[in-house]
């Protein structure tokens, strides 16, 4: 499949009182038109200003992408004007956003919300774009389109105001829609409902998906693809089997072994990852995990790898991944 | 871990000294329910929000109960109302024998140094104002069980370094260090005062995976190091699963299923446990693609006016005629396995 998006040694900074934080440090992956992929990582990894910068959506200042491509159809977003990529956001790319309260306008109805972005993108007449909403809301499952149009986000609850959000993503037939934390705010079986549904109307309407997550049981279970983030950068990268199956960078191996696992029966310690994630304004020339690495050896210290393919598509950032799979055995 | 000596504290006949095993608390059909008031000055009820409705369960010494529910489905109430916070409705709750509904404030006072809580927001629960060393001392300084301030100081770094901490952080404020931290800080405040019974009121929900399961592992240490009791309040079933020994399921104000936890998570009987777990993603590719995903349609209904009968009738898959009409009572189906359904 053709690629979609291609972002190439994406870097974006923040300058604050403390220092230049480096949120995104020379990340680069792509994604394929329909395909679904996963930004994994822990708060502060960088994940959503990875996916922020991609709509230049970075407040400047204090924010500023200082490096990088991002290629969307081939055409690189970075380069665009403000005009530009005004006619890209909501209309090719749109964002789904972690609280469906505060991104909805409160004082418009749901109806205008959806209207108005549909007008502004497609040139429709205001007629269609009613008869378009009411469809919209429809096909995320809303029933009775026409009054809830004319009601407020406060009217809704978090899972019906999401399904909103997710009508507005899909208006006006994106390529691609960025979800950032989607169903984090939302119940269990709410946070099912919106995933089933986003990745079946990806699915039969051919867009592609970014999800951005903390939640390693939600990749698994809707993603094709995944990277997994540390302190700005991408570590490892590849399928979910690849990455849950047989991980090859030891931060994933440390994920995946503190999370409990309600699969299997109880009585296995969990294994943390010990101390706590570096300070983005003090990173250094080595690799940033290694002070909470358990395998980490001199290089480390010294210079910063590389992500580096591995086996087919699969890639990790990490001096010793050539020997991950002994080290694990040998751990276990 | 350094081991801490018992503080001499002065117990009131009345509470029964409970061995391991034996019942340590017991909720007798529990009831909340709040007003909903209208009108400025002259306020009256006009509903009523009925956050826990009849609930009964019981505690063992040395166990861990971890209760489960959606939001507003009366967990974290029913750890309130065991905490004294709230005045319930109706029912009783029995600690070491004692009625706590039936104590006084001056009554309670030794009952609040036997039952502590954790909270879920680490940056809330700690007064910004006050050194991490004053916020775990404050209770032994309250309760008169360790008056002389150097005494006090010592038994802060202890607590600080059974809690993984540096006993220099005493000197810190809450904005200097980071959210797990923190939560170790509460842990070592609800430690403070030797307590029989900890309520972890959604106690790791707030921490990153990796953070989240150093917490855990503390957890479990020290219940074991202090023969704790825990009343695990969550709504991620997989840290409930891990924790708890037995595991109660709440729907909207009432208790539907309680089981052993390896018991609940294999053989789910009541309908809204199956839903609620299988809608749980587990973090593995392969056991997803093979897992049967049963989508619960619909959302939970307003307690405010819930639905007749079982609560859970609008959208359960099993419902038939009488469920709209019939409140099932909570039974033991299975040995110690307790579902309130009648289908099944």
């Amino acid at each position: 499949m053709a690629k979609l998006l291609d972002i190439k040694n994406l870097r974006t900074q923040f300058r604050t009182s403390g220092g230049v934080v480096k949120a995104v440090d020379g990340i680069s992956y792509d994604v394929e038109e329909g395909e679904t992929v996963a930004i994994v990582g822990e708060s502060g990894c960088g994940k959503s200003v990875s996916a922020m910068s991609v709509l230049r959506l970075i407040p400047d200042p204090p924010g500023r992408i200082v490096e990088g491509s991002i290629e969307f159809q081939g055409r690189d977003l970075l380069q665009l004007s403000a005009e530009e990529i005004r006619k890209i956001r909501g209309a090719q790319i749109s964002m789904v956003f972690q609280e469906p309260m505060t991104s909805l306008n409160p004082v418009l109805s749901i109806g205008q919300q959806l209207t108005e972005t549909i007008c502004l993108h497609l040139g429709v007449s205001e007629q269609e774009a009613n008869k378009r909403s009411r469809d919209l809301l429809g096909m995320v499952g809303i029933s009775d389109a026409a009054r809830r149009l004319k009601q407020y986000p406060h009217h809704l609850s978090g899972g019906m105001r999401q399904r909103v959000m997710i009508a507005l993503a899909l208006s006006c037939e994106p390529k691609l829609i960025i979800a950032d934390e989607p169903t984090t705010a939302l119940d269990v079986t709410i946070q099912a409902q919106i995933l089933e549904l986003m990745k079946d109307l990806s699915r039969r309407l051919g867009v592609a998906l970014i999800i951005i997550t903390h939640n390693l049981g939600v990749v698994a279970r809707y993603a094709d693809r995944v990277n997994v983030m540390y302190a700005g950068k991408i570590v490892e990268m590849g399928s979910a089997e690849q990455v849950y199956h047989n991980p090859q960078h030891p931060y994933t191996v440390g994920l995946l072994a503190s999370v409990p696992r309600m699969d299997q029966h109880r009585g296995k310690r969990l294994v943390p990852i010990e101390g706590q994630p570096p300070d983005l304004t003090r990173l250094d020339a080595g690799c940033a995990y290694r002070a909470r690495c358990r395998w980490a050896v001199d290089r480390c210290t010294a210079e910063i790898p590389p992500l580096e393919e591995l086996a087919d598509k699969q890639f990790a950032a990490c001096w010793r991944s050539g020997e991950m799979q002994a080290l694990r055995r040998e751990a276990s | 871990m350094s081991s801490v000596q018992p503080l001499p504290a002065s117990e009131p006949s009345s509470f029964k000294k409970v061995q391991k095993g034996e019942t340590l608390i017991e909720i007798r059909n529990l009831k909340m329910y709040f007003p909903v008031l209208e009108g400025i000055v002259f306020q009256k009820a006009i509903a009523h929000v009925k956050a826990v409705d009849d609930v009964s369960f019981e505690i063992k010494k040395g166990e861990t109960l971890g209760l489960v529910g959606e939001s507003g489905c009366g967990k974290t109430t029913t750890g309130r109302c065991i905490l004294q916070l709230e005045h319930p409705t109706a029912g009783d709750i029995i600690f070491e024998g004692v009625n706590l509904n039936e104590l006084d404030q001056k009554g309670l006072i030794p009952v609040r140094q036997k039952i502590q809580v954790i909270f879920q927001d680490p940056y809330s629960s700690l007064n910004p104002r006050m050194k991490i060393g004053e916020i775990i001392g404050e209770p032994m300084k309250v309760h008169g069980i360790q008056p002389d301030p150097g005494k006090r100081r010592q038994r802060v770094a202890e607590l600080l370094s059974i809690c993984g901490l540096n006993p220099a952080f005493a000197e810190r404020y809450p904005h200097e260090m980071s959210g797990g931290q923190r939560q170790r800080v509460g842990i070592a405040r609800a430690l403070s005062l030797n307590p029989e019974f900890i309520i972890c009121d959604e106690a790791v929900s707030a921490l990153d995976v990796s953070i989240q399961a150093q917490v855990i592992n503390l957890l479990e240490d020290l219940r074991e190091e202090f023969d704790l009791t825990y009343l695990f309040i969550a709504h991620d079933l997989s840290v409930v699963h891990h924790l708890s020994n037995r595991v109660a399921v709440m729907y909207l104000g009432k208790m539907v299923e309680l089981a052993e936890s390896d018991e609940l998570f294999d053989n789910p009987m009541h309908p809204y446990t199956e839903a609620l777990l299988s809608a749980v993603p587990v973090p593995d590719p392969t056991t997803e693609k093979q897992r049967r995903h049963q989508v619960l349609q619909g959302e939970v209904p307003s307690p405010m006016n819930p639905p007749s009968g079982c609560v859970f009738h609008p959208r359960c898959p099993l419902a038939v005629d009488s469920c709209r009409q019939v409140v099932p009572p909570l039974e033991e189906k299975r040995p110690g396995h307790w579902v309130a359904c009648t289908q099944v």
